[in-house]
């Protein structure tokens, strides 16, 4: 044990950074089609360039941005940016998650460089670090180098994605109009772990509906969620 | 007409970045500075863990439903080709040919 502990020691080196670069390339796939299919929609939603940029390089959350994409406005008034921060932060909300379990890690990390690890973290590329932390790798490099690679692929993605999106002509003849839904409902699919697990879906989908038939506006989101994260804890 | 209220363009938009930004960092933080003073319940984390799959639902049921069959027989589609291939890519093209060979017949 004694002769374990200085080598399970966290630490940072810059060949981390190369290797998390490497590690990263399997998730290279699935947020290239995320990007590309968000990039699409923002630029069919009406969005600029800058705005859709913006929203990946700073925002840096697929799930949010969708979402986003469904409230944005023409016109901002302070309620509906009240509204689009609700959301987001409802939709992101699974990312506490993701830095409890990186805590012990960063522990004694440069306030400044854990600032930046957390910006860049995702699902896909906590997943690849946690694998690599789990088979005792203990370079904090490797968290950044796949952070950094895979932001990079993100924003590269969703600017051919909103050309994509911007130069077809006629856009609802290829159903693009709905691309939005269709990607969230094939994201489904990786999600799903049994009719059980399934279950708090369900009452968020008829929360969902039942709110948006009564209320006006996108509260069926909030409402929704929750509904299904209540559900989450219920049910054992 | 309320202009008081009306944010002008662009700095609506780049509000909303701001503040998506903000608090989805607030969200990437949270778990490390919780960490060290709050303890995640096994029932926190039940519940987070249903959250990606009920904002997905929550989001995508009333905007297909609004579209009618059409939207819903392409989220059908979409939904069977992807478990089917296990391939994202598949998926989508699955979901918006449909809609697309549908809105071509009628």
């Amino acid at each position: 044990m004694s002769l374990m502990s200085p080598a399970l020691r966290p630490y940072f080196s810059t060949a981390g950074l190369r290797h998390g670069a490497r590690a990263a390339v399997p998730a290279f796939p699935g947020f290239i089609m995320f990007a590309l299919a968000f990039g699409a929609a923002a630029a069919q939603k009406g969005l600029s360039l800058g705005e859709t940029l913006g929203l990946s390089a700073f925002v840096y959350a697929g799930a949010s941005q969708m979402v986003g994409l469904e409230i944005w406005q023409k016109v901002w008034t302070p309620s509906t940016i009240l509204t689009i921060m609700t959301v987001t932060a409802i939709v992101n909300a699974r990312m506490i998650l993701l830095g409890a379990t990186l805590q012990p890690w960063l522990r004694d990390e440069p306030i400044a460089r854990t600032a930046l690890n957390l910006f860049l973290i995702t699902e896909a590329g906590w997943l690849v670090s946690t694998r690599y932390h789990n088979e005792g790798g203990r370079d904090v490099g490797v968290l950044l180098g796949c952070g950094i690679i895979l932001w990079m692929v993100w924003i590269a993605a969703t600017l051919g994605g909103f050309f994509a999106g911007a130069l077809v002509p006629e856009p609802r003849r290829f159903g693009l109009d709905l691309v939005m839904p269709i990607f969230f409902g094939v994201m489904l699919v990786p999600l799903w772990k049994g009719t059980r697990a399934a279950l708090p879906w369900l009452v968020a989908g008829v929360v969902a509906l039942i709110v948006h038939a009564l209320v006006p506006g996108y509260v069926f989101i909030i409402a929704g969620a929750l509904a299904g994260v209540a559900a989450g804890m219920l049910i054992e | 007409m309320n202009t008081a209220t009306i944010i002008a363009s662009p700095w609506g938009s780049v509000l909303a970045i701001a503040a998506m930004a903000f608090v989805t960092y607030l969200c990437r933080i949270a778990g490390v500075v919780l960490m060290s003073r709050v303890r995640i319940t096994p029932r926190i984390e039940r519940g987070l863990r249903a959250l990606p799959g009920s904002i997905i639902l929550a989001t995508i049921l009333p905007v297909v439903i609004d579209n009618g069959w059409p939207a819903v027989a392409a989220l059908v589609a979409a939904v069977i080709a992807m478990a089917v291939t296990r391939i994202d890519i598949v998926g989508l093209l699955a979901g918006l040919g449909t809609l697309a060979v549908i809105r071509a017949l009628g």
